[in-house]
């Protein structure tokens, strides 16, 4: 490259395709004083799209609770949040959306999805000891969905695999919504010393600013802006625009980085996922209200040729922004060596609080570091809601048209192989779910546990969202994903404390699209405070839509939980013969959009199943105060496929010791309402004889219904005359069925429309 | 006894193997950088599981260049204690310290899950405190674990008893179905024909606490350590 670069001329028509508006362009205009250059048109590009400033989000996100007493960084202050939760130590968590890029590279899109997450928590000096997921594709009937199945699990895997961390929790869901965009959200949770907890900012005048990690190369380019489109047939074009990932170097990177946070090397640190260099640079200067000038010939590249525009906005992976204090470049590069990774000094701090960018020299670039960051001067849109029309009509369900004459026997093992409900045993087994031997409860539970050494304490975590609730009703199925979430972590034995948010939506501008996002931050809202769980942080994706519709609302949640003596750890399936289930909640008749509606006879129809949050509230704290004395042999909640299906797993989900159980609730409800229906607020328990007083007791000393529905034994399920089926079959069904639908049928070619 | 865990790049087991030792046997251990040439010692070198080198090229094809490795060759072939676990076993088979090759799963996928070994041989000093036939439970976590080796020489292998653990189910009995990768006869680990250089796929170092999910991995080190201990006496006397 020559100094006498020469940029090329910024026309309307460029601005249009760098997906500016008349008014965004105009701003520009305005905080500049002058047009903007080639260079800068692309920085504000990717800056104020809607991946980085969540412009058309970020008003609603801040209705969210965000408070909480044992908070150390709250949502939006640093790469991910932070929870204190004791013995000097903090916990850092959070979820991020890689949809689009794995809708056409599902196997780059899913592993550069699980780095870039990873990174967000190792950026802040944490160390990742557990990865989630949380996956959704269209029917696996279609050829195409198993192969974006089929490369996302090894893409999740290989990188999660590589990188050392276990993957010990996830969701996968199938439904039509989501054929064409699938949703791809990785979650990652670290854990760090208070004092080595390390910020992403730049102060301090002079100090050195330095690129670590991986080269910069073509890769990836205006991956962010490609993210804040609707997929389309020229999606497959923009296969170019999807990252590279390198697990082995962000292993090595993960370590070097530790170890110059904890010899108190630096001042902050930022890793580099959408609009790169860029990104790092722009929100670490306004986040340290200063300035950074920076020498992008100094950028160690890959490639011959690349002009500032693209080393400024290329997203190769596996890269870090740090800002070094003054005198430590040395050290700093040491241990960069040390793990076989380029560190290179490419600036600087300055108190301009511009962000600047020189080519041998000579400015190219130059623009307040504050007017591109989300906070600063990026725009901020309330966009214009409108209730769906197809609501009303989908809220109606007529019971008078499911028959009740069914085999129930044969209907529960239907439901036992259903997409929805199987054994995910094909998908987790191909993560790593044990590295850092810390894995007490891995997947296949109602969350994962991971024990914290050198403490008492355990994390209990947990992803949830049913996207067909929140499609019936995006408020109600919101509050639904929340309580879901701690419900699964309080059956764990932990105390629910944070969440994170990985918000998956269509494309904003449609009223009704923003009518669902709208709803479903109300409907978070509302949950939250009641469990006491703020949020954290998290992602917002929109334009989450094929040619042919937008995905299901899908609020995905993560929840983190406090277990505080890895005693109290509990698993879903029961123990012992002759002890006693017990039932928390009630059996109502409700079948709205159920999994058994979708499975039996291929509805998404009615209203969601009622959810009383103060209910579920005292339940929760019920069960908690039983586990934390000793008294629950086993906790598992009731979600899709209702009772009979939560029975049956809790019989056969332990294969080493599957055991029998022999129901009687005597409800008088209708037989498809008692087996299926998903009531909100219930949670199977079994526990020893003696200790069944005690429990009931305590249940109804905070008005929370209780009740023995039967005994753990034999090698069947029974339930109400209903269900009469020996475990093989019903482990037979559950276990086998992902296998089949899998293995059995050939994945599409890479290539093919969308 | 004194145990050094190899870190390579991309190693991610070390901490594992290290924390075994050290937490639950309560033994002296330490790490060893690749770049390095100093065993510190060592009565046993562990090469641990994870993706030395990122695995590129074949599995522990680049580790075995290691200057590190060029110290465990000799301090095997002057009869010194070496065991490979998973990546580790992949470079010992690459190194030549131990026979054959460990190819991809033939279900061409990774798995991660918990196995039943049978203990072949309990005469080993990595088996010793081991019953003959007991059945363990040990997790897997691997894509190329698929033992393989040449006609006729794993026919050698069997007749010198250097099978020390086989696939089986939770009876014992050694089956296709209990084969969770493809490897030649059930294979899960084995030793050299001297007996001082073994490799196994199965994770016992993630085998040793209850919250685990088994403690049957501890009979690994500790029938290191009985051998140690012994050697020591011996010298001693």
């Amino acid at each position: 490259m020559s100094a006498a670069y020469k940029q090329p001329e910024v026309s309307l028509e460029m601005v249009k395709s760098h997906g500016l508006n008349d008014e965004e362009y105009d701003l520009i205009k305005k905080i500049l004083g002058r047009e903007p250059n080639y260079t800068e048109l692309g920085i504000y590009s990717v800056m104020w799209s809607e991946h980085c400033s969540y412009k058309n989000s970020i008003a609603l996100l801040k209705t969210l609770p965000r408070d909480g007493d044992c908070l150390l960084a709250k949502a939006g202050e640093e790469n991910a949040g932070a929870v204190d939760i004791g013995d000097g130590l903090a916990v850092v968590f959070k979820i991020e959306s890689h949809n689009h890029p794995s809708a056409i590279e599902p196997y780059e899109g899913a592993a550069t999805g699980v780095g870039g997450i990873l990174r967000d928590i190792f950026t802040m000096g944490a160390r990742p000891i557990a990865a989630l997921n949380s996956l959704r594709f269209g029917s696996p009937d279609n050829p195409r969905v198993r192969y974006l199945v089929d490369g996302v699990v090894r893409g999740i895997g290989n990188y999660g695999n590589c990188f050392g961390v276990p993957t010990v929790a996830g969701e996968v869901y199938f439904d039509e919504s989501y054929t064409g965009n699938p949703l791809i959200n990785a979650m990652a949770v670290g854990i760090v010393k208070h004092n080595e907890m390390a910020s992403a900012t730049s102060e301090g005048n002079g100090n050195p600013i330095m690129i670590v990690g991986s080269k910069t190369g073509r890769d990836g380019n205006h991956g962010a802006t490609f993210a804040s489109e609707e997929i389309s047939e020229k999606s497959q074009e923009k296969r170019p625009s999807v990252q590279i990932g390198d697990p082995f170097t962000e292993k090595l990177l993960l370590e070097a980085t530790l170890e110059i946070i904890r010899e108190d090397l630096i001042v902050g640190i930022q890793d580099m996922g959408a609009a790169g260099i860029t990104c790092s640079c722009s929100e670490m200067s306004a986040k340290g209200e200063s300035g950074i000038e920076i020498d992008i010939d100094k950028v160690p590249v890959r490639e011959e040729k690349m002009v500032p525009y693209e080393i400024l906005l290329s997203e190769s992976q596996e890269r870090m922004l740090v800002c070094v204090k003054k005198g430590n470049e040395q050290r700093v590069t040491e241990i960069f060596d040390k793990w076989g990774l380029d560190s290179t000094l490419i600036g600087h701090v300055t108190d301009d609080k511009m962000f600047t960018v020189k080519l041998h020299g000579e400015i190219v670039s130059r623009i307040p570091s504050e007017s591109l960051v989300l906070g600063g001067g990026a725009p901020v849109y309330h966009r214009e809601t409108k209730r769906p029309a197809y609501l009303d009509d989908l809220h109606k369900l007529d019971f008078g048209s499911l028959p009740l004459d069914r085999n129930w026997n044969a209907t529960l093992l239907t439901m036992l192989a259903s997409p929805n409900i199987c054994q995910k045993g094909w998908v987790f087994d191909q993560y790593d779910s044990m590295v850092r031997t810390n894995t007490a409860v891995g997947p296949g539970s109602d969350a994962a546990v991971i024990r914290l050494r050198k403490t008492r304490k355990a994390l209990a975590m947990s992803t949830d969202c049913n996207g067909r609730y929140c499609y019936s009703n995006p408020r109600a199925g919101t509050r639904s994903a929340v309580a879901e979430s701690a419900r699964n972590v309080v059956c764990s034995g932990g105390q629910p404390v944070a969440i994170t948010n990985c918000l998956n939506f269509g494309n904003p501008y449609k009223p009704e699209i923003y009518y669902g996002f709208s709803e479903a931050i109300g409907g978070m809202s509302e949950a939250c405070l009641v469990f006491n769980t703020p949020v954290t942080g998290g992602n917002v994706s929109f334009y989450n839509e094929d040619p042919e519709r937008a995905v299901f609302p899908t609020p995905t949640i993560g929840m983190l939980g406090v277990i505080e003596d890895i005693d109290h750890i509990t698993t879903q399936w029961f123990k012992d013969a002759g002890d006693v289930i017990l039932l928390v909640g009630s059996n109502t008749k409700e079948l709205g959009v159920s999994e058994y509606l979708h499975t039996i006879y291929k509805q998404t129809r009615g209203d969601v199943p009622a959810l009383d949050l103060e209910f579920e509230k005292r339940m929760q704290d019920s069960l908690l105060t039983l586990i934390r004395k000793g008294v629950i042999k086993s906790a598992h909640d009731c979600t899709e496929g209702g009772l009979s299906v939560a029975l049956a797993e809790c019989c056969i989900s332990n294969a080493d010791n599957t055991t029998g159980a022999n129901v009687n609730t005597a409800d008088d409800i209708r037989a498809d309402a008692l087996l299926f229906g998903e009531s909100q607020s219930r949670i199977i328990l079994s526990c020893r004889e003696a200790d069944t007083a005690t429990i009931i007791e305590l249940f109804k000393n905070n008005s929370v219904s209780c009740r023995k529905i039967g005994a753990v034994g034999g090698d069947r399920l029974k339930i109400d005359g209903l269900v009469d089926l020996p475990l093989e079959k019903i482990a037979g069904a559950y276990f086998n069925a992902m296998h089949e639908f899998m293995d059995a049928r050939p994945v599409e070619p890479a290539t093919g429309a969308v | 006894m004194k145990v050094g865990v190899v870190t390579f790049p991309g190693s991610n087991c070390d901490y594992d193997a290290y924390a075994a030792v050290r937490n639950i046997l309560n033994e002296e251990v330490n790490f060893l950088w690749h770049k390095s040439d100093d065993l510190m010692g060592s009565d046993l070198v562990i090469l641990p599981g994870g993706f030395s080198y990122g695995d590129y090229l074949r599995a522990g094809a680049i580790a075995k260049f290691s200057p590190i490795m060029k110290e465990v060759i000799q301090f095997a072939k002057d009869g010194g204690l070496v065991a490979g676990i998973c990546n580790g076993f992949q470079i010992l088979a690459e190194a030549s310290l131990l026979p054959g090759a460990l190819i991809r799963n033939d279900h061409l996928r990774f798995s991660c899950k918990f196995v039943y070994l049978r203990v072949e041989n309990n005469k080993t000093a990595f088996s010793s405190c081991y019953g003959e036939g007991q059945i363990i439970k040990i997790p897997i976590a691997h894509s190329e674990g698929n033992f393989y080796h040449f006609d006729g020489e794993v026919e050698k292998l069997e007749s010198n008893n250097q099978v020390v653990f086989r696939y089986c189910d939770e009876d014992g009995n050694v089956t296709e179905a209990a084969n969770p990768n493809g490897s030649l006869n059930n294979i899960a680990g084995l030793c050299n024909e001297q007996g001082n250089v073994f490799g196994m796929m199965p994770h016992p170092e993630r085998a040793v606490e209850d919250i685990l999910g088994s403690t049957d991995g501890l009979g690994l080190f500790e029938s290191v350590r009985s051998v140690i201990s012994k050697m020591t006496t011996a010298d001693a006397n």
